[in-house]
């Protein structure tokens, strides 16, 4: 099965500054992988080849077997920068419908109502920009990206400007495109969002890939905290399986439990290990 | 050609919506009347104070005198509006967040600026064609007065706008909004100054101030094309009356040659070829 996604030693420069360098990627198809890394790590220009707004200096990308900024690979592609704008003069049903002809899809308005809907816009179809919040906007940019039936769909930020009940519409979206065999490669500062709905992390600092896996693969344990009548007591290398012999140990020397917590490292701490960890 | 012929419809669409077209044409009829008062008025006059004894056609030299400055004014009119249509198509566009949206698709950025061409050519030229026909009709309902032709200037100036919308969409691969918006008036500028300075090395008779101002008015040929839709415009008045009226109001009036227009065409066509060019190695 061809990759929706393959990035093969990517590098960038600007000038003397290098936004990518050696950079290793796949997406493949039905996987949601999220894109992590501090600001000026190079997403956004990894994501920008991806879609072919920007050229690499170096190595090369490739979207459902076509090169990168192709015009096959464009028409496989799905894309929601970060900094977009639509028209201001524009319906959201007027966007849809040149993104449509562009697209050279034959949805009409039966596709343009089904988008609409996915991103909870249903029936605001004839409302202009300029009257939309900065979510709603977020919302349509979400439809936009996935006009055409995209076989990988890039997303920079999605949720920036979304309320949590906005980002879980969003969240259900995604799971929704995995089920339908489209890769996602989904660009957020969000951690919790990634953690909940990618398959597979990957992080990026100085423009290179420092580290990479399932978001359970990433996440350490955390050790286990016991509320005690003496206090918590926090054991950082004790594991799940090691919770009924601290109990026994503690009620036999008569110390009472009142809980007992085993604590799960997350994604924000597999993060700053990765990224903070490096830079100190 | 689809995708080219979407792009500039949804550029016009946005001119219609924002009004831009609605604004122009309020004031272009602010204009053509001021020009309808002016033209009667001195043609009035004419009658008034014409004594017969002065070897001077008076109505042709009035005719030609409006007329030559209604075709400055639409040409100056419709270089506005073609620098305001197109001056931050690219780069302001991508700065504002408006263009990655489209360049994503499989449209290819060539013809993204051709649909930009094509829509800001199509509305530039209608307009100074409409404005300077329109003005004619007023010239000829006023005194009488019927040009030596229509079509040639007519065309010149279409064509002239063209390449002034070519440079703008240049400019604009490049150049931020504003820097092209003063680029592209400048140029502009360089071009009437060279049919002024025509004007002056034809009136002292210094060669080489003529030779600068041809070379000048090639190299920005829609101040060539303009200088020879001058001159069409009264080729049949003779005499003492031609001389007076091929001087011009603004720029002077010269017969160029058939070559300017696949001149201008072919320029306008490199100039193109070079914002693609510019377009395409760009990172958005």
């Amino acid at each position: 099965m061809t990759a929706a996604l393959t990035a093969r030693a990517l590098s960038k420069r600007y000038g003397r500054t290098t936004a990518l360098e050696g950079v290793d990627l796949e997406v493949a198809e039905g996987e949601l992988v999220g894109l992590l890394g501090p600001n000026g790590a190079g997403k956004s220009t990894l994501v920008k080849i991806a879609c072919g707004l920007v050229r690499p200096t170096g190595g090369q990308a490739q979207v459902a077997g076509a090169p990168a900024g192709s015009r096959a690979a464009r028409a496989s592609t799905g894309y929601l920068a970060e900094l977009f704008r639509f028209p201001s003069w524009a319906s959201a049903e007027e966007v849809l419908a040149l993104h449509q002809r562009l697209a050279r899809s034959d949805g009409g308005a039966k596709e343009r109502e089904a988008l609409l809907a996915q991103v909870g816009l249903a029936g605001e179809g004839d409302r202009r920009m300029e009257t939309m919040s900065k979510g709603m906007q977020q919302r349509l940019g979400i439809a936009q990206a996935l006009v055409g039936g995209p076989r990988l769909v890039l997303l920079d930020e999605p949720t920036s400007a979304l309320d949590p009940g906005g980002r879980r519409t969003v969240r259900d979206l995604l799971v929704g495109l995995r089920e339908r065999g489209v890769g996602v490669l989904l660009n957020s500062h969000l951690l919790s969002e990634i953690e909940l709905v990618c398959d597979r992390v990957v992080i990026i600092d100085g423009g290179r890939v420092v580290t990479e896996g399932r978001p359970q693969d990433l996440t350490a344990p955390g050790g286990v905290e016991i509320e005690t009548s003496e206090g918590v007591r926090r054991l950082p290398d004790a594991r799940r399986d090691d919770v009924p012999r601290i109990v026994r140990e503690l009620v036999a020397g008569g110390t009472e439990v009142y809980g007992v917590r085993v604590v799960t490292g997350t994604l924000e701490d597999a993060y700053l290990a990765a990224v903070v960890g490096r830079d100190t | 050609m689809s995708d080219a012929i979407t792009i500039a419809r949804h550029a016009l669409r946005e001119a219609i919506r924002r009004r831009v077209l609605l604004v122009v044409g309020l004031l272009t009829a602010a204009f053509l009347g001021l020009y309808a008062l002016a033209a009667f008025e001195a043609f009035d006059s004419l009658d008034r104070t014409s004594t017969g004894g002065i070897p001077i056609d008076e109505r042709a030299l009035t005719g030609g005198t409006l007329l030559g400055l209604a075709m400055f004014v639409a040409l100056f009119l419709a270089v506005v509006l073609a620098v305001f249509l197109t001056l931050d198509a690219v780069r302001g566009d991508a700065e504002r967040g408006l263009l990655q949206p489209l360049v994503v698709r499989p449209v290819g950025r060539t013809t993204l600026l051709a649909g930009r061409l094509l829509a800001a050519s199509t509305v530039c030229a209608s307009y100074v064609v409409i404005v300077f026909l329109l003005a004619a009709l007023i010239t000829k309902a006023a005194g009488d007065f019927t040009p030596s032709s229509l079509v040639v200037p007519a065309a010149g100036l279409a064509l002239g706008v063209v390449t002034v919308v070519a440079v703008s969409l240049l400019g604009t691969t490049v150049l931020s909004t504003t820097a092209n918006g003063i680029a592209v008036f400048m140029v502009f500028a360089t071009g009437l100054a060279a049919g002024l300075l025509g004007q002056i090395g034809d009136g002292l008779d210094v060669d080489s101030l003529t030779q600068a101002s041809s070379i000048i008015s090639w190299v920005v040929p829609f101040e060539a094309l303009y200088q020879n839709g001058l001159h069409a415009l009264t080729s049949d008045i003779g005499g003492a009356t031609g001389v007076i009226v091929q001087l011009g109001p603004f720029g002077g009036a010269s017969s160029v040659g058939a070559a300017i227009w696949p001149w201008a065409v072919a320029w306008s066509a490199a100039v193109m070829a070079l914002a693609a060019l510019a377009f395409k190695r760009r990172d958005l």
